[in-house]
């Protein structure tokens, strides 16, 4: 038997803080005395028993979440001891985390490339490197901003819905296909797609309230 | 061996181990705290009971009288006080909640008490009958009132425990204000719930049901509306809207005006009038809930008028208020971002929505009947006592909250950035880094706001600290990473954090207008009904609860690994286990701190077997499975 082994062991069991026994280091809740466990360092897509991919069923994403925040919340924990309600509201603050992150495309990405060793940093929100989407996006957002009727702001932000979702496709194309490069590429362009779809949904609401 | 180990896994199933006994941690209850009045209410078997005083009435006006004698009084004789020593009683405390100076000053001219404002800032407290109260010392005089018809009602049974509603648009502060008024009335919070959510929970609309609700809320002094989004088991509260000042008060004035010029045409009228025309036109108001017209009297020095009012003339006085309120639900349907049409039911909460007229114009608004069958005063607390009960007594139902501000920091230029946008599920934590902008700066002051507004000035100051000891660096080079926790009643905990050196500073901080830990000991220590003793049983209740759950963690563990001891080992814990029993069953609780250190110590060597063969047998790949029977997951 070899020490690393040996080590692999030791590793996927630690002590239950309440029974003091071995209980698996992933494990939610200790299988001799049923104490709530810490949330461990997981990655998102294993905390909710997910695959990690970036194709993932929205329906069975939030059944995970929803399945474990049912047995994880503080609310299950309200008449139980402090400790119990501490670890049950870092397990439930991790699962939405996890949640919030995974179900929108443009984080999930992200947070994929990242897992990938690949980093994407969605908040800087300095300059684009790229002249072609630089350009692009300098005269979608005139577009936007020389709108005047509700019909072109309409066509506009439908427009940009529909970009939004094509980049997601060759989002998911690029990861299927093993191009992290071009995935990394299509992430910074969805940031930019969607914060453009944003800004011509909010006019579009404005333009048709003000008719009203 | 591992047979009896799942044995024992079905009998302590996660969130079925056995709860504290009821008569240990007392009953829980659901708190309905309002402006004007305040319910409680009792569930058992999804049975509602709202818990009445001796006069019959679910109601207990939020109103307290502090007299000269230094004695307390709360509810409805503190209400007719209000007439004859103004200055010794306070009412509407709600809107003060978690209040500073910005604040009240807002509200000038409507509070009928005087307003002082600590020189170094922070909650605002009150001059009344010679005492300087804070509003959250107010509040918690209501709730042990409160507690105590929710005791005389349940026959002298212990009440300890409480689901309490707000408002939806409650802040942090004023949620925190509210925790802290309930601990010094000696109830722990089970948990703060949404006023509009509770009444939903009320009728059920948790069960499956999905999409967006309204619930439409006017009581005597105050309209709210809400639009939750129910989508599996999540409420999120969409929009929120209302007026602080708008009610059924301003229809009884309207009516009283009425009667008062049929009364005394210009001539002069005398308080004594105006009291009595306000009292006639709430009954008068009442009464024409049910009928198509009547004749009301005032009677006053020696002169009798008499007064008719047909449901139509009553209609028209009220006409006013009541699109008020309709507009306002349009513009949160607009900020809601929906239409009309996709609401799928309303809700009426509060007194006032019994006037068919209210109804009406409500039904008519929002394209359908509203849900009316619960008591609209009573069904907040109604929710609330379901909630209350889910949560201690276990329940399939999963409230998740999310956070209804936006949460995050000052910058340079007085702009906020958002750490926590509005509309995140909590419990939530989220950490955001900042860098120093001086060389060798040393200390950074971390503002923290609520709100959606882009400017520091236009959002609430919810704290302020200096997070100091920063290395010296040269400007930019230190990153201070600021974290934001928010439980699960949405109350705000900050933290921040020099990264670059590894240098921990972590500082936590209350709200700008709650009260300090310094300040909640002393009102703790100061306050008659929370003697000594109360605290003492506090903490031996928490004791306990901890020493039990020792015992049981023990006890599963000798069930499946007891093979592992000896006679001897094994007679010394059963002996420890023993002797915290015994512990448990005193009033010692150093005694039973004491038991549970032995019972510790002798476990400790059982505790390292245990884990050892817990390694042999991951080694050997034997418990593999037992092990990952525990991992769980949804079902």
């Amino acid at each position: 038997m070899t020490a690393s082994v040996a080590n692999a062991a030791a590793a996927a069991v630690v002590p239950c803080w309440s029974c003091k026994g071995p209980v698996a280091t992933r494990a939610l809740f200790c299988s001799v005395c049923g104490a709530v466990q810490g949330p461990g360092a997981i990655d998102h897509f294993s905390r909710l028993g997910m695959q990690p991919t970036f194709d993932i069923d929205q329906d069975l994403l939030e059944k995970q979440y929803f399945g474990f925040q049912r047995r994880l919340h503080p609310d299950r924990f309200a008449a139980k001891s402090p400790k119990e309600r501490a670890l049950s509201q870092s397990q439930a603050t991790s699962l939405n985390e996890a949640y919030e992150t995974l179900k929108e495309p443009l984080k999930r990405a992200a947070y994929l490339l990242d897992l990938k060793g690949r980093k994407v940093d969605l908040t800087a929100c300095g300059t684009i490197n790229d002249p072609m989407l630089l350009m692009e996006q300098m005269e979608k957002r005139e577009a936007i901003a020389d709108a005047d009727s509700v019909e072109v702001i309409t066509k506009l932000s439908a427009d940009a819905d529909s970009e939004v979702i094509a980049c997601q496709c060759h989002i998911s194309a690029a990861f299927n296909a093993g191009d992290l490069d071009e995935a990394g590429h299509l992430t910074i362009r969805l940031k930019y797609l969607a914060k453009l779809a944003e800004e011509a949904r909010t006019k579009k609401t404005r333009m048709t309230r003000a008719l009203r | 061996m591992i047979d009896d180990g799942l044995v024992l896994l079905q009998l302590h199933e996660p969130g079925e181990t056995p709860v504290p006994h009821e008569s240990e941690s007392g009953l829980a209850v659901g708190i309905d705290l309002g402006t004007t009045n305040s319910v409680v209410a009792f569930s058992f078997d999804s049975e509602v009971e709202v818990l009445r005083g001796e006069d019959g009435k679910a109601l207990i006006p939020s109103v307290v009288h502090y007299k000269d004698d230094g004695s307390v009084e709360v509810g409805a004789l503190a209400r007719q006080a209000i007439l004859e020593s103004p200055d010794h009683v306070v009412s509407s405390i709600k809107r003060l909640m978690g209040r500073g100076l910005e604040d009240v000053k807002s509200l000038a001219g409507t509070l009928p008490y005087e307003v002082v404002v600590p020189p170094e800032g922070g909650m605002v407290r009150l001059r009344v009958a010679g005492r300087t109260l804070t509003p959250v010392a107010i509040s918690a005089h209501i709730l042990m009132a409160i507690k105590e018809r929710a005791e005389q009602a349940m026959l002298g049974k212990s009440v300890t425990r409480a689901v309490i509603t707000v408002p939806a648009y409650f802040d942090d502060a004023a949620r925190t204000a509210t925790k802290d008024a309930a601990r010094l009335a000696d109830i722990e919070v089970l948990r703060l719930v949404n006023e509009p959510t509770a009444a939903a929970l009320a009728y059920g609309l948790d069960n499956s049901v999905e999409g967006l609700y309204a619930v439409y809320d006017l009581g005597g002094g105050t309209f709210d509306i809400s639009i939750l989004k129910m989508e599996k088991g999540v409420f999120q509260v969409k929009a929120t809207g209302g007026d602080a000042v708008l009610g059924g008060d301003d229809i009884d004035h309207a009516v009283a005006e009425h009667f008062l010029s049929e009364r005394a045409a210009g001539a002069a009228i005398t308080a004594g009038e105006v009291k009595q025309a306000l009292m006639t036109a709430r009954v008068a108001k009442e009464c024409l809930t049910g009928r198509a017209e009547g004749e009301w009297m005032i009677e006053l020095d020696g002169i009798a008028s008499r007064h008719k009012l047909t449901k139509a003339q009553l209609e028209k006085l009220a006409e006013p208020f009541v699109e008020r309120t309709i507009e306002i639900c349009r513009g949160v349907v607009e900020d809601a971002g929906i239409e009309v049409g996709d609401i799928q039911g309303v809700v009426l909460v509060g007194g006032s929505t019994r006037m068919p007229l209210v109804r009406r114009r409500v039904s008519e608004f929002f394209g359908r009947q509203p849900l009316s069958d619960i008591n609209p005063d009573e069904v907040v607390a109604v929710g609330a006592a379901l909630q209350a009960e889910a949560l201690t007594r276990g329940s399939d139902t999963l409230l998740l909250d999310v956070t209804p501000l936006s949460l995050g920091i000052e910058t340079m230029g007085g702009i906020v950035e958002k750490v926590i946008p509005r509309n995140t599920p909590i419990p939530v934590a989220m950490a955001q880094e900042f860098t120093t902008y001086q060389d060798g700066q040393s200390a950074m002051s971390i503002h923290v706001v609520q709100g959606e507004r882009e400017m520091v000035d236009q959002c609430r100051s919810l704290a302020r600290f200096v997070l100091r000891g920063i290395p010296p660096m040269a400007a930019g080079a230190a990153r201070i990473r600021v974290t934001f926790q928010v439980d699960a009643d949405g109350l705000l905990t900050v933290s921040a954090q020099e990264m670059t050196t590894g240098v921990e500073q972590h500082v936590a901080v209350k709200p700008s207008y709650g009260l300090s830990d310094d300040e909640m000991a002393t009102m703790l220590r100061d306050s008659l009904v929370h003697a000594k003793d109360d605290m003492a049983q506090r903490l031996l209740t928490e004791a306990v609860v901890e020493a039990r759950r020792s015992v049981l963690a023990v006890k599963s563990a000798l069930g499946v690994d007891h093979d592992l001891l000896s006679v001897d080992e094994r007679q010394a814990i059963d002996a420890a286990v023993e002797a915290v029993e015994q512990a448990c069953a005193g009033i010692d609780r150093d005694a039973v701190t004491v038991a549970v250190e032995h019972l510790e110590e002798a476990t400790k060597s059982f505790a390292e077997k245990r884990m050892d063969r817990g390694i042999r047998q991951a080694l050997a790949g034997v418990s593999v499975e037992r092990l990952d029977d525990a991992l769980g997951g949804a079902e």
